[in-house]
């Protein structure tokens, strides 16, 4: 058994789990930080998407024990005194989701195009996120939900 | 995944130490392709070493006319580097360009050569600008370095340390991805230094190999013309539902025109 | 209130959950001491089991138990039935393999469940299944449908391997019009297989509670009643009044999820026998070899047409892929979901169509968005298409031509549909406006320079959705009938909830239905709550699929409102002292039609439930109403998707440039939604055309068993689509909505192969039009000719 230190969405925990476990099954199972979700087991659906030191990573392809001192970001922790990030509101506005299940990975994978810069036309956007795949909405709506959701985190941020 | 120890090193020696003593471990860098494997229980070590600890092995710097990459660069880290950008910036293209955005946070060059994945992409960079892998114990030169399918110049327990990119005038990277998978289905790197032009091929074999009639034509006139009668042997390349050999030297080919025609303009 | 809320583009309500992470799928919950499930999968497509050996799986540290094909066969466990019976041209009974729950000893296709290891966790019950022995004895594997009925009998009672041959239509006046034709079109063409990789992976929660003896079944269903039917009536592993079974939040489905499967029978069976809570989840490689698999059809087809063009005769013959066993709803999809579709939206007088189904060592086969409907549209639009250009009649005029005129409904087609309204030409009309049709040339020429061959595609489908009445669905063999449930709820402050039978996995049922009954009752959006997905809740339903859910289960509602208008208007008149006759519902005011009083609706519910005065004598209290709706005919969707596509000739990579849908659903009741709808079917259909395909080798492995092969879909493969609608209401039922769900995965493939071969000067390619594919037809070329 592995004892790591973490920051998961603002607050420290302590983990104590197998060599061979994955980030996504610590916070699903240890943390019941269910939204984050798997879709695959070749590391290519993208459902599983956190932020780990900032950075969109595949949760499913991490070991949580090689993680000691990260800082986690999932869905449940992306609004930050607010009831939900400019990303999470502009994909109920742009109607970016049907079934909801690739939903927190593609908004994670969103929220890192955007704060790095990647997001700066609809075909980068479409780019930027061949790592996560939907097959409910056809992705236009979600194309159209990144760069609705890119300006107001700038506005944001500006 | 199986069960396995997970061993933290701080440095390459522990890193050796630690392998020696195993009857099998394997070195973990950015985990992009062991742990979906292990995840499949394709691969099961039982002892896996963590290189991450090891202070710089991620550094890129510019020593003279050599960029060097440290091992545990990841593919984002040299994407975004400003040394390999103005150095060799087919190299940070390619970088760009592996995988998803999430696997460029994580995956490293290091992993990418030990691993020598048959459609990985940055052992055609490293071929065709005739690079050289620096290990714990020696420097490989890259023609010396790859040399089957998953399998590499690399001993038991040795570990790449930084990879060395001598400057060339100029090189470009073109990939026809697999539909499926993004992997390269066929990539190309063409690199010219001087009048010598060499032309790496990954995707396509068993191996990234270097084509060596299209280098002595292009070495002699750096032209599409000068291919024009040249074809590529599919008996030696891959076939699968997604290619057949046939196809795949046709489109190396086709990128290797492409990839002429693109520093001819550039 | 005064604005009406049908027709308005409202967000969802459902999205607030999924955005944030709270969405509640099945794998999300945990129970206290749960086990968990792992299945031990056959490693061949065909082959005897000799004996299997747990002993080292139950020694392995953490198992709680190891359950076999031998112990489903020595409870007397029930197949896996098949829901609807089909009749061969003789008359004969389709051939129905018995379904176990778990294979005993004969496995049928590669990842078939043998067995079942239960233990404290995950990763102890995977380890453990490694550990169980099953001696296999490997036999020759049928894999290829179209060789199947000439090879190994893969079941005694199924000669041939044929599960029914099928036949509809005048085939005297099919061969007189072929006969008496002009010319007369011929194509062979496949049906590529799908895998339908919903995102969220099948999985099952099941609970046994030895106090009350009932099972609670969480699983990722489309439609939670007939799993709990199916498990009950037929498997029989509990009384149905002590199973229940609830669908939280679920995936994406798209067919896959409304079938009942091995594993979560076995694992609710195995919860009562053992006393125990166990999860299942598959993971993705367990998807891919077992989720009902979609298409997989090989045709032949010939048109006839007179000299100017007029269809004559249509006749086909297809062989249709069934796998392995008959799953849930298999037998129809070759059959009345695609025999009955291929008089599309002409006025072919005679067609004939013979489908010979028949089984393989693959996993079964069954209802795949669309199901039935896209292979009979692939096959006659690429069928049409090919007639105009032997023909040399622009492929549009064509269409016209032969068109079922607006003023030409009710119109019976000779393959047993009456369709009850449409427009088409309004739709081709539309879409050939708005993707510039008629300057296609100067697009194609500049493309030419730059060494891209362009082509247009057109294709004009019609689907027949809301698969009803109960009646004729049944005379055609169905087992259940196909109505749906609804029940409008209010509650005494006047909030209502709405519970229907239906089940959204996407679909938007959590905002549309609530739009639907707040319009109805003048409600704000906000009063209204939909609650679907639960045995224990609900009155029996039959769940979502075929687009069926608002034409069928919003009309069930609309009913139902109009009931509980009706119980308020005479609450109403008693609170005002007068007639029935003299109130009207002004929503939400119930109002005196002589005087000025009146009463709110919020008034009404609360002296439904708290009334001290109430005539009980006269009227029950309380104010919920129930319907069950039983549709009177299939709705039509129709339309026409235009595809324009660039290819380079060096690599063979399609680009689509420009893609068109105009759709007819009917009345829309939430634009925003539907237009989702279309993209997702867009998406799923182009994936078919040209990235998507279930590959097995001869021996009936999986080849495309990961998302390594498997090509899905991903956002860089699709330009932004064009999408726009055309209306004419449905005529038989009280919301006039026809259903959009399919639509797009119907309509596209067609239109983008047609536009791909007219890139290639008519080139013969069959899906999925894969760069490979694409670059050895361009190698045909004259290029030069075609530029």
């Amino acid at each position: 058994m592995e004892t790591i230190e973490l920051n998961i969405n603002g607050r420290k925990r302590t983990v104590h789990c197998l060599a061979n476990a994955t980030l996504v099954e610590v916070l699903r199972e240890q943390f019941q930080l269910t939204g984050t979700h798997v879709g695959c087991d070749t590391s290519q659906c993208g459902a599983c998407t956190v932020h780990v030191n900032g950075d969109a990573v595949k949760a499913c392809t991490l070991l949580a024990a090689r993680l000691n001192d990260a800082t986690i970001t999932t869905i449940e922790g992306l609004a930050q005194n607010e009831a939900s990030h400019p990303m999470q509101k502009a994909f109920n506005e742009c109607h970016g989701l049907q079934c909801g299940f690739c939903t927190p990975g593609m908004i994670m994978s969103a929220v890192d195009l955007v704060s790095k810069g990647g997001a700066d036309s609809p075909a980068a956007i479409r780019e930027g996120l061949s790592g996560n795949i939907c097959r409910c909405t056809g992705y236009q709506n979600i194309v159209a939900a990144v760069v609705q959701g890119a300006a107001e985190m700038q506005e944001q941020s500006s | 995944m199986y069960q396995f120890k997970l061993h933290n090193v701080n440095d390459v020696a522990s890193a050796i130490d630690v392998f020696e003593r195993s009857d099998d471990a394997v070195y973990i860098a950015g985990g992009h392709t062991l742990i979906p494997a292990m995840k499949q229980r394709l691969s099961a070590p039982e002892d896996l070493i963590d290189l991450s600890g090891i202070p710089e092995l991620d550094l890129i710097q510019v020593d003279g006319e050599v960029l060097q990459i440290g091992a545990m660069a990841t593919h984002a880290m040299v994407a975004a580097s400003s040394h390999v950008q103005s150095h060799s910036p087919a190299v940070a293209d390619l970088a760009g360009g592996i995988g998803d955005r999430q696997v460029r946070y994580k995956g490293t060059l290091g992993g990418s050569l030990a691993n020598n994945d048959p459609a990985a992409d940055y052992p055609a960079a490293v071929l065709a600008l005739g690079a050289s892998v620096v290990t714990d114990r020696r420097t490989l030169a890259a023609d010396d370095f790859f040399i089957a399918m998953f399998e590499t110049a690399l001993e038991e327990g040795e570990i790449i340390q930084a990879v060395r990119f001598p400057q060339v005038d100029q090189a470009v990277y073109l990939k026809f991805p697999n539909p499926a998978s993004r992997y390269a289905m066929v990539g190309v790197m063409l690199a010219r230094r001087d009048q010598e032009v060499r032309v790496a091929i990954t995707g396509a074999a068993a191996s990234v190999f270097r084509a060596s009639t299209f280098e002595a034509a292009l070495s002699e006139n750096f032209a599409v013309s000068s291919i024009e009668d040249l074809t590529l042997a599919p008996d030696t390349l891959n076939a699968d539902m997604h290619a057949s050999a046939e196809y795949r030297a046709h489109l190396c080919k086709v990128l290797i025109e492409r990839a002429i025609r693109a520093m001819s303009a550039g | 209130m005064s604005d009406s809320l049908v027709g308005k583009s409202i967000l969802r309500k459902e999205d607030h959950r999924f955005v944030t992470g709270k969405g509640r799928y099945t794998d999300d919950i945990q129970q206290v001491g749960m086990t968990w499930g792992a299945f031990v999968r056959s490693p061949y497509a065909r082959a005897d089991i000799k004996q299997f050996d747990t002993t080292a799986a139950l020694a392995a540290p953490g198992v709680v138990a190891v359950l076999t094909g031998e112990d489903v066969t020595a409870d007397g466990l029930g197949g896996l039935p098949c829901g609807w019976m089909i009749h061969s041209k003789d008359g004969s009974e389709m051939r129905q393999p018995h379904h176990p729950v778990m294979a005993g000893d004969r496995v049928n296709y590669l990842g078939e469940p043998v067995a079942l290891v239960i233990a404290d966790s995950r990763l102890e019950a995977k380890n453990a299944a490694e550990m169980v022995l099953v001696d296999y004895e490997p036999l020759t594997a049928v894999v290829d449908p179209a060789l199947a009925s000439e090879s190994d009998t893969l079941y005694d009672a199924v000669p041939n391997n044929l599960c029914y041959e099928w036949g509809l239509g005048d085939e005297g006046a099919t061969e007189a019009g072929l006969a008496n034709a002009a010319h007369v079109t011929t194509l062979e063409l496949t049906n590529n297989r799908l895998i339908p990789n919903a995102i969220e992976p099948r999985a099952a929660l099941a609970e046994y509670n030895s106090g009350t003896d009932e099972i609670v079944l969480h699983t990722t269903s489309q439609n939670p009643h007939l799993v709990r039917l199916i498990m009950t009536a037929f498997v029989q592993i509990a009384p149905e009044h002590k199973l229940r079974v609830i669908a939280p939040d679920v995936g994406g489905g798209f067919g896959s999820k409304i079938f009942v499967y091995s594993e979560e029978t076995a694992l609710a069976w195995a919860a009562k026998k053992l006393g125990l809570t166990i999860k299942w989840t598959a993971e993705r490689s367990e998807s891919f070899l077992t989720d009902a698999h979609g298409r997989d059809h090989v045709s032949v087809a010939q048109l006839a047409l007179s000299a100017e063009g007029e269809f004559l005769a249509l006749k086909v013959k297809t062989v249709a892929n069934m796998g392995a066993y008959l799953s849930t709803f298999a037998s129809s999809v070759p059959t009345y979901l695609y025999g009955t579709l291929l008089a599309g939206q002409y006025r072919t007088p005679a067609i004939y169509v013979e489908v010979d189904s028949v089984f393989t060592n693959t996993a079964p086969v069954d209802a795949y968005r669309g199901a039935g409907r896209p292979e009979a549209t692939y096959l006659l639009e690429r069928i049409v298409e090919k007639a105009a250009v032997e023909m040399s009649i622009d492929p549009a005029e064509l269409r016209r031509r032969n068109f079922i005129g607006k003023d030409q409904f009710p119109y019976q087609t000779p393959v047993a549909l009456e369709y009850d309204i449409g427009d088409y030409e309004a739709s081709l009309e539309k879409a050939l406006a708005m993707a510039d049709y008629e300057s296609f040339a100067e697009r194609k020429k500049p493309a030419a320079g730059l060494g891209k061959l362009r082509g247009i595609g057109l294709s004009c489908y019609i689907e027949a959705c809301g698969l009803a009445p109960s009646q004729v669905a049944g005379a055609l063999g169905a087992g259940v009938g196909l109505w749906e449930s609804g029940e409008v709820r209010v509650n005494p402050t006047g909030s209502v909830t709405v519970l229907t039978g239906s089940h959204s996995h996407g679909q938007g049922h959590e905002t549309t239905f609530a739009q639907l009954v707040a319009d109805r009752l003048g409600l704000p959006i906000d009063d209204v709550e939909v609650v679907h997905g639960d045995t224990g809740k609900l009155d029996f339903g039959l769940g979502t699929y075929g687009s069926r859910s608002l034409a069928v289960g919003g009309s069930a509602l609309s009913v139902a409102a109009d009931k509980v208008v009706e119980k308020a208007r005479k609450i109403a008149a008693h609170l005002l002292r007068t007639e029935v006759d003299n109130i009207e519902f002004d929503a939400p005011v119930f109002k005196m039609i002589d005087s000025n009083e009146s009463k709110t609706f919020q008034e009404i519910a609360f002296a439904a439930y708290v009334n001290h005065d109430y005539p009980s004598d006269e009227l029950e209290p309380g104010l919920a109403e129930k319907a069950f709706y039983d549709p009177l005919n299939f709705t039509y969707p129709a339309g026409t998707h235009i595809c324009e596509v660039e290819i380079d000739p060096d690599t063979g990579v399609v680009e689509i440039v420009q893609f068109v849908a105009v759709d007819d659903f009917g009345t829309i009741i939430n634009p925003m939604i539907v237009e989702g709808q279309v993209h997702g079917g867009l998406a799923q259909g182009i994936g078919q055309a040209l990235l998507e395909r279930a590959l097995y080798d001869d021996s009936g492995q999986l080849v495309t068993g990961s998302y390594m092969d498997y090509c899905m879909p991903r956002a860089d493969n699709f330009p932004d689509f064009k999408v726009d609608m055309t209306c004419t209401p449905c005529t038989h039922n009280p919301v006039g909505a026809k259903g959009c769900g399919e639509a797009g995965a119907i309509g596209s493939p067609p239109a983008v192969m047609n536009a791909v071969i007219d890139a290639l000067g008519g080139a013969d390619l069959d899906m999925p039009a894969t760069p490979e594919k694409v670059w050895r037809a361009a190698q045909r070329l004259d290029l030069k000719k075609i530029a």
